[in-house]
């Protein structure tokens, strides 16, 4: 390889690594610094006292407290839905589906990981309007139906995590497992699962800080603007993304500009800490991923 | 051998597991059901036409959505095509270019820019980005194609570098040390053994950084101005299916201009469907 070829190949594969990092650090730069100053306890109760906020007993009309809270929710919710079925999909794929079966549904995983999460957003609005009809008005777009969506979002992921924790589980171990003389589902349940914990723990949180930044299905399914902390299950509510996305567009003054940058700044730490804890679980389970 | 009669946990247990499986395989089939069920008015008759032509005008019955399908490509195509050098870039020098040291330290980092929320890139980019292309363009309101083409390229470059890296490593490490006693020079390791060998992983990522451009909503909604135009120029405005969703909400559900939605959402699923289909030949052999 000629030497300048060499330079160019270095270089550009520099430059590139540079300009994506400078590109990140632009633009959180321009969070952090501008959101640093507007974080404070007035920022998130408003005018209200944290205290009585905190025990619901007053509303909080101009802080981030329901965003907040809302956020909260729907990440709990979503995950405790999306847990089950994602473990429980990704244990039939590693140890009981075979053939055609297995390839199908490993195909359907690929597509739903892919489908974009406005479109999911539309199945929920869409299966919102079903039980609209069904239950004659009661339950519309809400804080159910949007935790419901979120669910399907993530399940892939989970799924995925879940075959990866699953098939890193050395064969020594299946050897002396089957030799014990325990039955598929006690081999499972007592040795598999707890080995790949940290693994699906790790899919989970992966999960929450999905689910805590997206905003497309929401919008879809029952978020709005102004609907105080959540206070039913097919109530409308308020979350986080939803709040710095309607900052954005529709800001009236200095004031709620400072409290987007704040709503942002809280934001990207929440995703932030998700994100650390996940890698933290993988260095000190699975070293060698990265 | 002696095969044991099957206890009643078995039973449970694998049912348990199937059935979670079926469900699903049921979700995924059910969004394009429920798609294809509430885009059907539009998909009979003569709408059908209509609905590929380069007109939206919804008070005079005239759903069409090609504008919001160009402007979808005006911003993903540009936005992966100039991400993927980037990512290529990045995922080289993270694994054989860097000082070893720093290796690990950039791996970590792409990990970390996948968790970055969407709408906070949206958010800065809007007080950021959005003046500072109104001032070089000098006209417009500097919500334009190329604003969301630049965040979305920051926006979908983790993911690529991710499936990179892990194709890069999943080339046999003796082949490596092969390469470096031969007196190859890590560049050389670079561009004779990597490229070649991770070819179809690298179209893979492409593919697959593209589906992520096609599919996200909100760097275009805050960002490429939404006038229902087809794009022409750079520095004007786009309108994407996924935003085009996310805009239209009318109250009235019955209403044709509401099923349009639907037929957007049916367009975007088949898209990534295809797409998925596209990355699961080419990743499903090993390269070599």
């Amino acid at each position: 390889m000629k030497r300048w070829r060499r330079l160019l190949l270095h270089g550009g594969a520099l430059l590139s690594t540079l300009g994506l990092l400078s590109g990140v650090f632009f633009f959180l730069g321009h969070i952090v610094l501008k959101g640093m100053p507007s974080l404070s306890l007035a920022l998130i109760f408003g005018d209200t006292s944290p205290l009585k906020a905190l025990l619901f007993t007053q509303r909080v009309f101009n802080g981030l407290f329901p965003a907040i809270c809302g956020t909260l929710c729907l990440v709990l919710l979503s995950v405790v839905l999306a847990l089950p079925a994602g473990i429980l999909t990704g244990v039939w794929l590693s140890h009981f589906g075979s053939g055609r079966a297995k390839a199908l549904l490993s195909l359907c995983i690929d597509t739903l990981a892919g489908v974009p999460s406005i479109v999911v957003g539309l199945f929920g609005f869409s299966f919102a309007i079903l039980l609209h009809k069904i239950s004659h008005g009661t339950v519309g777009p809400s804080l159910g139906i949007a935790a419901l969506t979120l669910s399907v979002l993530v399940l892939p992921g989970i799924v995925r995590n879940t075959q990866l924790a699953l098939a890193a589980i050395p064969r020594e171990t299946h050897l002396a497992v089957s030799a014990m003389g325990a039955t598929p589902v006690q081999a499972i349940v007592r040795v598999y699962l707890p080995m790949a914990s940290p693994g699906i723990f790790r899919g989970a949180i992966l999960a929450m800080g999905r689910c805590a930044e997206d905003t497309a299905a929401i919008m879809l399914t029952g978020v709005v603007a102004t609907a105080g902390a959540p206070y039913a299950l097919f109530g409308r509510f308020e979350a986080l993304p939803f709040a710095i996305f309607t900052i954005a567009s529709e800001y009236s003054g200095p004031e709620e500009l400072a409290q987007g940058y704040g709503a942002s700044l809280i934001l990207l730490l929440l995703c932030a800490l998700l994100f650390g804890l996940s890698a933290l679980i993988a260095s000190r389970f699975h070293p060698d991923t990265p | 051998m002696i095969k044991a009669r099957r206890r009643p946990h078995e039973w449970i247990g694998e049912g348990a597991a199937a059935t979670a499986a079926l469900i699903t395989f049921a979700l995924t089939l059910a969004i394009f059901g429920f798609m294809g069920w509430l885009a059907m008015p539009l998909l009979q008759g003569e709408t059908l036409t209509t609905l590929f032509t380069s007109v939206w005008r919804p008070d005079r019955g005239q759903f069409g959505i090609l504008p919001m399908a160009w402007g979808t490509l005006a911003v993903a195509l540009p936005a992966t095509l100039l991400a993927f050098p980037l990512s290529l870039g990045f995922a080289c020098f993270a694994t054989h270019l860097a000082p070893r040291r720093l290796r690990k330290t950039l791996k970590g980092l792409a990990g970390l820019m996948t968790g970055i929320p969407t709408v906070v890139y949206g958010f800065s980019a809007v007080f950021l980005l959005v003046p500072l292309i109104r001032e070089m363009a000098g006209r417009g309101s500097g919500f334009s194609i190329i604003a969301a083409v630049l965040v979305l390229a920051l926006l979908i470059s983790p993911t690529m570098i991710l499936i990179l890296i892990s194709a890069f490593e999943a080339v046999p490490q003796p082949w490596q040390r092969c390469f470096d006693s031969m007196g190859a020079t890590p560049e050389e390791t670079v561009w004779h053994l990597l490229f070649p060998l991770a070819t179809r992983s690298m179209v893979g990522a492409l593919l697959l950084g593209l589906g992520r451009a096609i599919g996200d909503t909100l760097i275009a909604l805050m960002l490429a101005g939404n006038a229902v135009l087809a794009p022409t120029d750079p520095f004007g405005p786009a309108r994407t299916l996924t935003s085009h969703i996310g805009l239209v909400m009318a109250a009235d559900v019955e209403s044709l201009e509401f099923r349009s939605v639907f037929a957007c959402g049916l367009l975007l699923y088949l898209l990534i469907f295809v797409l998925t289909l596209l990355v699961r030949y080419l990743t499903r052999r090993p390269a070599a």
